[in-house]
């Protein structure tokens, strides 16, 4: 029986072809794999499900065992956020024009460029900032080559990034800068979160390739010294990178305001479902110099004159920096990484424009506030763990509940709850602390129950 | 029998909407999405939020997104979605090296399913028993198909497997004292990333060219290795779709000098259940889940470069991996010897679904079959490309190929003056997409042709009677092939300023300063 994926599997078709070619068999075509390579098993795959009504029974049975959150209510972030997804987004990044579609040139696939081109344009906006890649894998490869960026444009090898930032994404970055580029952690005030500047000045030399920072920071709190440590940055002949969650630019200041010369981060929050983490884009932004456009391994698509007046093409900056261009000569390497992404954050941006990216941070900012200061009155717990200002997430302090934070979200868990994440292993300075994350999806309905039910496990 | 598509032409004009730069279609006041407002009961108990940001880290004008209504931006994006030549639109065999294949339409539904969307990667392992499940599954489908002993799924691409395997490579030698292996082996018809991704890792590269049979040349395989040798990444069939029957010896010889081998399996269509990286003699490989395994390709991702590595290796892969211990799946972190991350979480998860789902319908002889008519299209599509004037298949004379075949029409541009960059736009204006090769250019005036199994042969006689019309106009109207394409969404286009610092523009306020100076 033919596969109805596999058009020529019909064996009158097939046959009529081995024929054309000139051979008996499809296996004289694999004349040239000699007999002590090829595989004389057979695979132990499962029974295959031919028909597609089997097939989505399927998986559909398997997927059955994942409870969402829109079946509990949930409060984790850390990296990857619960925003609510426009339909215009998805109606977009399933059309089988942009889904299926890969590497065709700037004629065919004029629209893939102009759509990538837009989502440039308008990151760069939301960034103020001229010049925005095509996405790369996620914030942490995004971080890491702007950290190798810097390191190339400065000409130095020293890295000072804040002690207490994403693991995950500083681990990240520390395999990725291996071996020519040395990490240094920079301490913070136990009481605010700040960047310790003192530390900071004593870190820095001229050695010191480039400083990072994070706003808002993996737990919360807005880093307010981003002119000092740019400044002290710039003294020290050092770059300055700053990280950022997009969603937050409608209303905190964006890092090219405080001194930022590259900033980077995750598309996520604009308009992708989290899928399990599997929805993370990372993006790059800096200004439009040679220095600075000539480092980055991305593609950056440009716009172009053709030959009818008046009439956009696009095509790709600087070619040949990258890997496609001159191999391991190349700035870093290029390859697939989250197109659809890029084009879908771009979609977001366009629905939401200026006065929607105002509302939904301040929205984000009241909710987030308002957690904070239900928690807060939850004897038992230290709402925010952090004397700074925040955005979306804040740590909840359990030291002085009795109970840790594991045990705090069975508890949840039980009532439906997905708390926090339990910061307890990857700080273990902090003893028992949870980052919490609130943002438009929550209703105060949502927060008070999560209040009373942290009230009733921690009784 | 239907109609035979051998000779005819479509009278093909793909959409051409001439659709403004969204900035130009912006009017003040308009409303794209309102967001969900505050509760008063919120607001009076912390006011508007935004008087906490500190004065200095407040925006102080707002953002500059357009400003449009949302059918606006729905008819503008897929205006732009028309203007894109997705595979389910055209014969996608002029993609070559990127497997453009059927990418079924089950697998994306039920990839876009809430269990899978709203999913948080923190959740408790309890409530994501389905997705780890299906995780855990796929390595096992991998392993069987690899021979090697275990995978992760946490590269996003090729480019980022390509990247972790050296690191991996890096790992090895550190933990054995042997910190003198920095040099990296790899051939010119391999994926450009393997010599960058060696280089970002901290080896020296060094690239073997082919022989004159079009295979890699063993005899500068040996003189390369050496106790510098860290190892060998390498691509078999490569581009060219040569298959190299040597392959063993390739890997016993730099087992022998120390270094480790690693296959590129980005495409590895040709040969499931064929023949398999472990009795190549491999240590690692890698397979493209958005190519061999039929995911998308999403424009350029999201994707997964499949990370497969032997049991010796397997403390240095990315962390967590899946584990199962016959209840329950679990996300081990437990692993002290792993190169750390390489991505955030553990990859683009429902491309490892889609990946799954299309195994599954297929089976072991249903994947095998894949393998052998993509191949027989393949040679189909050679035999056929070869009677068109001025085309040719370098090396590897009278013998078959795998899944691809690299061609050249060096004959025609000495002929006619037509290079395959002008028969490419020319192509355009057919409806299908053709891709010439990466750069360097080994073969003169390339072109890479793969067929897959997903495209029959009405279809694959349809694509060569498009190339065979364009290959005669080059000889018979030189200037029309030039100046194409006519029936493309835009005409030619002048590439001069996306080189130069002075007017190229990454984005619309660049251009509005740069170009329109304001």
């Amino acid at each position: 029986m033919a596969h109805p994926y596999i058009p020529n599997s019909a064996p009158r078709v097939k046959a009529e072809m081995l024929r054309e070619i000139g051979v008996s068999s499809v296996e004289e075509l694999y004349a040239d794999i000699p007999e002590s390579l090829r595989f004389k098993g057979e695979m132990n795959l499962p029974e295959p499900l031919r028909s597609e009504c089997e097939l989505r029974r399927h998986v559909e049975g398997i997927l059955a065992k994942n409870k969402t959150c829109q079946e509990y209510l949930n409060f984790l972030g850390a990296g990857c956020w619960q925003h609510y997804v426009p339909a215009v987004c998805d109606e977009i990044n399933r059309r089988a024009e942009f889904l299926t579609a890969y590497g065709g040139e700037p004629y065919e696939d004029h629209g893939r460029f102009q759509a990538l081109f837009e989502y440039a344009s308008m990151m760069g906006e939301l960034v103020d900032m001229d010049v925005v890649n095509v996405p790369t894998y996620d914030w942490a490869q995004a971080a890491s080559t702007s950290l190798r960026m810097a390191a190339r444009i400065t000409g130095r090898k020293q890295l000072l990034l804040p002690r207490i930032m994403s693991p995950d994404r500083l681990s990240v970055i520390r395999n990725y800068c291996q071996p020519d580029l040395e990490v240094t952690l920079v301490d913070y005030h136990r009481d605010t979160g700040q960047l310790n500047l003192d530390d900071l000045r004593e870190k820095l030399s001229s050695q010191t390739a480039a400083v990072y920072f994070e706003n808002p920071s993996y737990l919360g709190f807005i880093e307010s010294q981003g002119e000092e440590i740019s400044a002290l940055a710039h003294q020290h002949g050092a770059l300055c990178v700053v990280g950022v969650d997009p969603i937050s630019l409608g209303v905190l200041a964006p890092p090219s305001a405080y001194g930022a010369d590259i900033v980077c981060g995750e598309l996520q929050p604009l308009g992708i479902h989290m899928q399990y983490g599997g929805g993370l884009s990372g993006f790059i932004a800096t200004r439009d110099e040679e220095r600075f456009v000539a480092e980055y391994p991305s593609r950056l698509f440009g716009l172009a004159p053709t030959v009818v007046e008046g009439e956009y093409g696009f095509g790709d900056v600087l070619f040949e920096r990258t890997s496609f261009a001159l191999r391991e000569r190349g700035k870093e390497f290029v390859g697939t990484a989250t197109a659809l992404w890029g084009i879908t954050a771009g979609v977001y941006l366009a629905l939401l424009g200026p006065d929607g990216m105002q509302e939904l941070g301040k929205g984000i900012m009241q909710r987030s506030q308002y957690a904070m200061k239900r928690l807060s009155q939850i004897k038992g717990l230290r709402v925010p763990a952090f004397g700074s200002a925040h955005f979306k997430e804040f740590v909840v302090d359990f030291n002085a509940s009795g109970k840790t934070v594991a045990e705090a979200n069975r508890a949840l868990l039980e009532r439906g709850i997905f708390g926090g994440k339990d910061l307890s292993a990857e700080f273990p300075q902090l003893g028992q602390c949870a980052l919490y994350c609130v943002t438009e999806v929550h209703t105060k309905a949502d927060i008070d129950r999560l209040a009373d039910a942290l009230q009733d496990c921690l009784r | 029998m239907g109609m035979d598509m051998s000779s005819r032409l479509r009278r093909f004009h793909q959409a051409r909407w001439d659709e403004p730069i969204i900035y130009e279609l912006s009017t003040e006041g308009e409303r794209g999405l309102l967001v969900p407002e505050v509760e008063e009961e919120i607001e009076e108990a912390v006011g508007d939020g935004v008087s906490k940001i500190p004065e200095c880290m407040r925006r102080k004008r707002p953002p500059n997104p357009p400003q449009l209504s949302q059918p606006e931006v729905l008819r503008h994006y897929l205006r732009l979605s028309q203007e894109t030549l997705g595979a389910d639109l055209n014969i996608d065999v002029g993609q070559g090296t990127c497997t453009m294949k059927y990418s079924p339409k089950v697998n994306e539904e039920l990839a876009r399913s809430a269990k899978v969307t709203e999913l948080h990667p923190l959740q408790d392992e309890d409530t994501v028993q389905g997705i780890l499940e299906i995780m855990y599954k796929m390595d096992l489908f991998l392993r069987e198909i690899s021979g090697l002993d275990q995978f992760s799924f946490q590269p996003g691409g090729g480019a980022q497997a390509l990247f972790a395997i050296a690191s991996i490579i890096r790992a090895y030698h550190q933990d054995r004292g042997e910190t003198q292996r920095d040099e990296i082996i790899t051939t010119i018809f391999s994926h450009p990333v393997n010599a960058a991704a060696a280089a970002v890792a901290g080896f020296k590269v060094i690239t073997l060219y082919p022989d004159e049979d079009g295979y890699p040349d063993i005899q500068a395989l040996k003189a390369a290795v050496s106790e510098r040798t860290a190892g060998l990444m390498i691509t078999n069939p490569e581009d060219t779709g040569i298959f190299n029957p040597r392959i063993a010896e390739f890997t016993w010889i730099v087992h022998e000098a120390g270094g480790l081998c690693s296959y590129d399996q980005a495409n590895a269509n040709g040969i499931l259940g064929i023949t398999r990286a472990k009795e190549a003699g491999f240590d690692l490989c890698f397979f493209n889940l958005h190519k061999t395994f039929s995911s998308p390709h999403g424009c350029g991702g999201p994707a997964v470069g499949a990370l497969g590595v032997t049991r010796e290796l397997a403390r240095y892969l990315p962390r967590p991996t899946v584990e199962f211990d016959g209840r329950k799946y679990r996300l081990n972190y437990d692993m002290p010897h792993s190169i750390g991350k390489v991505r955030s979480f553990y990859g683009a998860v429902p491309v490892v679904l889609r990946a799954y789902a299309w195994v599954m319908s297929l089976g072991a002889e249903g994947l095998r079959e894949v393998a052998e008519i993509a191949v027989l299209n393949n040679n189909y599509l050679l035999k056929k490309v070869r009677e068109i004037p001025g085309a040719s298949a370098p090396y590897a004379r009278g013998r078959h190929r795998m899944e691809q075949v690299r061609y050249s029409f060096e004959e025609l541009a000495r002929e006619t003056g037509v290079g395959t960059e002008d028969v490419q736009r020319r192509m355009f204006d057919f409806g299908v997409h053709y891709w010439t090769s990466h750069h360097p250019w080994v073969v003169p005036e390339p072109f890479t042709l793969e067929p897959t199994e997903s495209y029959s042969r009405k279809e694959l006689d349809e694509y060569v009677a498009i190339l065979r019309h364009v290959a005669r106009e080059a000889y018979t109207d030189p200037d029309k092939v030039r100046n194409a394409p006519y029936n493309s969404v835009v005409h030619k286009i002048d590439h001069a300023a996306l080189d130069d610092p002075s007017r190229w523009a990454v984005t619309w306020r660049a251009y509005l300063k740069k170009v329109k100076g304001r």
